[in-house]
């Protein structure tokens, strides 16, 4: 039943309750318990909403860094990764497997906002070895969403 | 000058749905919930494979059966999905879409005289067909109280003597309605005893959202008086790419290829290379495909049960068949006016046959956003029509 739910509202997030009930061929009740349930255990981590900012006309930019570290006694790497994850610039954290440790994804107005945050506090932290920082220059999809333009077939109105 | 016209072709009238489908096409403005086929794009993999197809240049004729490779795909395919077993050196032919299938397979199997029997409503090609290849188009009209299915009863009042082939339309187009296990298995005793022919046209045959889909061919005793038809068009979005196939014993099937080999040729053959893919790796995409439709399907029922729109729950293809006999219009009427006050078009039911008379189609290969405007507008339709 959770899974039914989940991969309904993962692209989904504007809910009725009701009608995701009748469409998933389950009762109202059922379902609202089974959305409180998955919230409470932080199955369902938050309501999001997927934003093209050029067509709404304002600037943002967005980096990729690729982040090495030495990994803290006791604390693992968990500890760096807080560390970072708690500045609120921070759009997520990944740990990675591969030729460097953590994946971080930065949202900034400027250029220059994310090259100071990167050279004043992450490169600062002790931990971290060295930083490699990637502009995103253009979004095609994001979250399973196709953001280009796509050119899309017509059907003909009536056929039998 | 001699009239340049068979008297046959003469028989065959236009159809009355065209008027309307100019209508509809004329106006810009207007939401179509009239189209039988699905909304969404072909899966990426199989476009992709006819690029690259293209790329390759795979250009010419394929053997008139088609490519060996799709109909071994295509038999592992029809075995796992429906436990149906077919050779595909012998028993197998890729067609234009299922709609040539349709045409060899009654070409090759009637004489003059000969009786085809059509469960009506029912999609609008078998009684032309059935013309053309010089038979007896004699329609079973089926009825609302038995949600369309075809009754034993039903079947037995029509047999004649020169009764040879009943057609199968199920899952249905236009009322959605499906035959299960149960319900075929009377039939088939009834065409045993008579010594007939079945042609089994289950072109929505993964589009069900009961249980598994049940083929009439892989009842005992059945597969050597039946002629299989499905296709790519619906499972896989694939209907500009023109692709079916038909199964059959060799002996019917060896005098279809004759026709397709001389009218045809071949099957496209990039689709051809295309639907390898499909059949190979799309089970996971028309899954997706078919919960799709299926949340749709449970949003419709809800909304005429909340407008108490009489209808009953389709559980195959992607139509809805309400019924509108409460507002003393024909279904023409009903269409006509429902398009001009609310700029919403669906299809008459009697479009596919008599019986199809007093209801409307309604196709789901649409968004639920798409679905939830028209439906609103349904309602105000109806409520109007309730007030007088």
């Amino acid at each position: 039943m959770y899974e039914k739910i989940l991969s309904h509202i993962e692209t989904n997030s504007r809910i009725n309750v009701a009608e995701l009930a009748v469409q998933l061929g389950m009762d109202e009740a059922g379902v609202m318990n089974a959305l409180e349930e998955m919230e409470a255990k932080h199955i369902i981590c938050g309501y999001h909403t997927l934003i093209d900012w050029d067509k709404a006309g304002i600037e943002k930019v967005t980096a990729m860094i690729e982040v090495r570290v030495t990994p803290q006694r006791d604390m693992g790497f968990d500890k760096v990764a807080m560390h970072i994850y708690n500045y609120p610039e921070v759009q997520s954290v990944y740990l990675i497997s591969g030729g460097f440790d953590f994946m971080v994804t930065l949202e900034g107005k400027t250029l220059r906002e994310v090259a100071e945050f990167v050279s004043r506090k992450l490169s600062t932290l002790d931990s971290v070895l060295s930083t490699k920082t990637n502009f995103i220059l253009k979004k095609y999809k994001d979250h399973g969403t196709i953001m280009a333009e796509v050119p899309k077939g017509e059907r003909m109105k009536m056929t039998l | 000058m001699r009239n340049p016209l068979s008297e046959r072709i003469e028989t065959i009238k236009p159809s009355g749905i065209r008027k309307f489908f100019d209508i509809v096409n004329e106006m810009d403005d207007a939401i179509s919930l009239g189209v039988g086929e699905p909304d969404f794009d072909t899966p990426w993999t199989i476009r992709d494979e006819a690029i690259y197809s293209l790329e390759q240049g795979r250009t010419f004729y394929t053997s008139n059966t088609g490519l060996l490779s799709l109909r071994k795909e295509i038999s592992g395919y029809l075995k796992r999905r429906f436990d149906l077993s077919y050779d595909p050196e012998k028993e197998m032919i890729v067609t234009v879409g299922g709609s040539e299938a349709i045409d060899i397979a009654l070409r090759a199997m009637l004489d003059p005289g000969d009786e085809v029997l059509i469960p009506e409503p029912s999609y609008v090609s078998y009684v032309p067909c059935t013309i053309l290849a010089n038979g007896v188009p004699v329609p079973i009209p089926l009825k609302e109280e038995n949600e369309f299915r075809l009754t034993p009863e039903e079947l037995k009042e029509k047999i004649t003597d020169k009764t040879k082939i009943l057609v199968l339309p199920f899952p249905n187009n236009p009322t959605g309605a499906v035959m299960e296990k149960k319900d075929l298995e009377k039939i088939a005793d009834i065409v045993k005893e008579h010594d007939l022919f079945v042609l089994t046209d289950e072109i929505y045959a993964e589009l069900t959202y009961l249980e598994k889909h049940v083929s009439i061919a892989s009842l005992p005793g059945m597969k050597e008086r039946t002629v299989y038809i499905n296709g790519f068009s619906k499972a896989y979005a694939m209907t500009g790419w023109r692709l079916g196939y038909a199964c059959a014993p060799e002996v019917i099937l060896k005098q279809m290829l004759k026709i397709h080999q001389f009218a045809i040729m071949c099957a496209p053959t990039m689709s051809q290379y295309a639907a390898v893919e499909a059949v190979k790796n799309c089970d996971d995409e028309v899954k997706k495909m078919r919960d799709e439709y299926d949340k749709r399907r449970r949003y419709l029922l809800d909304r005429f049960k909340k407008m108490n729109l009489k209808c009953f729950e389709p559980f195959g293809a992607f139509y809805i068949f309400p019924s509108i006999a409460e507002f003393g219009m024909t279904s023409d009427e009903f269409a006509t006016r429902f398009l001009q006050e609310k700029k919403v078009a669906v299809v008459p039911g009697n479009a596919f046959g008599e019986s199809g008379e007093g209801f409307i189609r309604i196709s789901y290969a649409y968004s639920l956003e798409n679905l939830r405007e028209a439906i609103d507008r349904l309602e105000e339709f109806i409520t109007e029509c309730r007030k007088g």
